[in-house]
């Protein structure tokens, strides 16, 4: 009870931002939120079953184009729930299609998912509407952004949390140890994962959807960018995948880490990013919270036993 | 029109091939799912670029350098970056996530060197374009020497492993890694050694790419997934099934490229790659339950 208090508290403070924030400020925000969207979702399904989608922005790039393509056709309600839907359709078909296989093949496939998504986006727009690149109008101001993605990440943590209590995050969990024990206890592999797996796809594309008015103009290569994929796994991979906010806790540094980064050194952005990832791969493979929390025991077993 | 894209097709699987059978090396072997491989390949392509416009080097005398530095570089990573994840590792599983997970920060590092120093412009430069005539077809005589090139790689590789004693201590690490040092093979330095020559076929595929395709900077991505394919479909660790499914890939991406739409050549990859997944996981030739 007393958390659930604390929590709502920390959502109301974080809704009032807007109010007192400059524009960068609040832009650093939506990133901060946009990004613990992301890795929060990726964590929700990879976590458990240890299952590395790195497919992320695939899903976010359809969000953000569907908002694109609908925006002046539809009201914007009735848009995100398309762009929900459309995240659903295609997280069904690649689970549908990879899931029963060994994770091996899943990594591989959402490898080039993205890239393969992003030619027949650009394949259509060329060949079909003959333009590439579209203008996104909304009368949304940044502040509106940030409440959306605000609400959707306390959603997302919301569905974190229950997943992590429920039965089909347990199933989830023994399928991730060892799929031959889950499916002698009678739990159904492909289904389980496919529902997560579904989850944590709408939610990424409902984070594309909403971030979309950001940029005013979206094109294949700006919104399918595959660094995005990249970063998301390191924030959650940093944070630790277990935990309920390790992800969000990735994010915050890495993301301001990131945009330090690029504003200082662009041209060897991405080398920095991989010696970091592989950095965390090496010494941090459960994440900052796991590593804390292993430190915090060895020394208080240590002052224990004098 | 048929009989040219043909041609073209089969020279564009036979560098699919032979990349792919250093992927199936360093996979099947040393249990590692490199996916900074294409990297790789596109740095090589890079050192033959410089070597021949800087220095005037033939490609295929440049190989002599290349090939080697690849087989050195590849070495050198296992040795510094995977072999402690290796040894870390109890299971395969986990192994398989830390690699993947180290390779994919690899990929961010060797792409950010060569944006750093070549920029991310398409690079081409013009070797033996001559054409040539193949009964009544003009190819040009880069693309034939590429498929040659092609070929008797992959030969040699293939004889080196089914012949050679050592080719024989490859296989066994291949087939059973915990089984292996019961006869007196080091796993470690064998699985080293696979990854090693893994990237010196890399290597070669670079150069070969290098003297009849344009080549940029960000397109070791797109390597990567094409050698995954055709590694998936020929079986894992199959040499011969890797030859084929190169060949076969590379017909598909020609043909649709030439009677259906440029644009929709990594679609069919991808169609048939999951065909493949679907159907028979185990690949194309490959036996099932490994």
């Amino acid at each position: 009870m007393m958390k659930l208090v604390f929590a709502l508290a920390a959502l109301a403070a974080l809704a009032l931002v807007p109010a007192f924030a400059g524009p960068y400020p609040l832009g650093l925000g939506i990133g901060i939120l946009g990004y613990g969207v992301l890795a929060t979702a990726w964590a929700m399904f990879s976590g458990p079953t240890r299952y590395i989608s790195l497919a992320t922005v695939a899903f976010f790039g359809l969000g953000a184009y569907t908002v694109a393509v609908l925006a002046d056709m539809l009201p914007y309600p009735l848009v995100l729930l398309v762009a929900a839907f459309v995240g659903l359709v295609v997280a069904l078909i690649v689970g549908l299609a990879t899931l029963r296989l060994a994770g091996i093949y899943f990594v591989i496939f959402t490898f080039g998912l993205t890239e393969l998504v992003r030619q027949l986006v650009t394949y259509y727009e060329v060949n079909v509407t003959r333009t590439l690149g579209r203008y996104v109008f909304l009368p949304l101001g940044p502040e509106h952004i940030y409440w959306q993605l605000l609400a959707l990440l306390a959603a997302t943590l919301a569905i974190a949390f229950w997943v992590s209590r429920a039965r089909i995050g347990l199933a989830l969990r023994v399928i991730g140890d060892d799929p031959v024990v889950a499916s002698h206890l009678g739990i159904r592999i492909t289904r389980t994962k496919l529902t997560l797996f579904s989850i944590s796809c709408v939610i990424m594309t409902l984070a594309g959807a909403i971030q979309a008015p950001r940029w005013t103009y979206i094109e294949p290569s700006i919104v399918f960018n595959p660094t995005t994929s990249f970063l998301v796994v390191i924030m959650a991979l940093l944070g630790g995948p277990n935990r309920l906010f390790g992800p969000l806790l990735g994010a915050v540094p890495l993301f301001l880490l990131f945009e330090w980064l690029s504003a200082n050194f662009p041209n060897h952005y991405s080398i920095i990013l991989g010696l970091l990832f592989i950095a965390i791969v090496f010494v941090l493979p459960n994440g900052v919270l796991a590593a804390g929390d292993s430190l915090w025991s060895r020394l208080t077993r240590r002052e224990a036993r004098p | 029109m048929l009989f040219s894209a043909i041609l073209t097709g089969l020279v564009l699987g036979g560098t699919y091939a032979l990349v792919a059978m250093g992927l199936t090396l360093q996979y099947g072997v040393a249990r590692i799912m490199n996916l900074a491989y294409g990297d790789i390949i596109i740095a090589a392509s890079f050192g033959a670029y410089v070597l021949f416009t800087a220095l005037g080097i033939n490609p295929l005398l440049g190989m002599l350098i290349v090939i080697p530095a690849g087989f050195a570089l590849s070495w050198l990573i296992y040795a510094v970056m995977l072999q402690p994840l290796a040894r870390r590792s109890r299971d395969r599983g986990r192994l398989e996530g830390d690699s993947i997970l180290a390779t994919f920060g690899l990929l961010f590092v060797i792409q950010g060197v060569a944006l750093v120093l070549f920029g991310s412009g398409f690079m081409s430069y013009s070797f033996l374009a001559v054409p040539v005539d193949i009964l009544g077809t003009t190819v040009a005589a880069n693309r034939l020497l590429a498929f040659v090139l092609a070929v008797v790689f992959g030969l040699g590789l293939w004889l080196v492993l089914t012949r050679t004693r050592f080719g024989t201590v490859i296989r066994a690490v291949a087939a059973n890694p915990a089984s292996a040092p019961l006869v007196g093979i080091n796993v470690d330095s064998v699985a080293r050694f696979a990854f090693a020559i893994g990237g010196a076929l890399a290597a070669a595929g670079g150069v070969v790419v290098s003297m009849y395709l344009t080549f940029s900077a960000t397109m070791g991505v797109i390597f990567t997934m094409k050698a995954l394919i055709v590694v998936i479909m020929g079986g894992v660790g199959n040499l011969m099934g890797a030859l084929a499914a190169g060949l076969i890939l590379g017909l598909v991406e020609t043909l649709v490229a030439s009677f259906i739409d440029p644009g929709l050549t990594l679609a069919a990859t991808y169609l048939i790659f999951l065909t493949v997944l679907v159907v028979r996981p185990q690949g194309l030739f490959g036996r099932a339950a490994r």
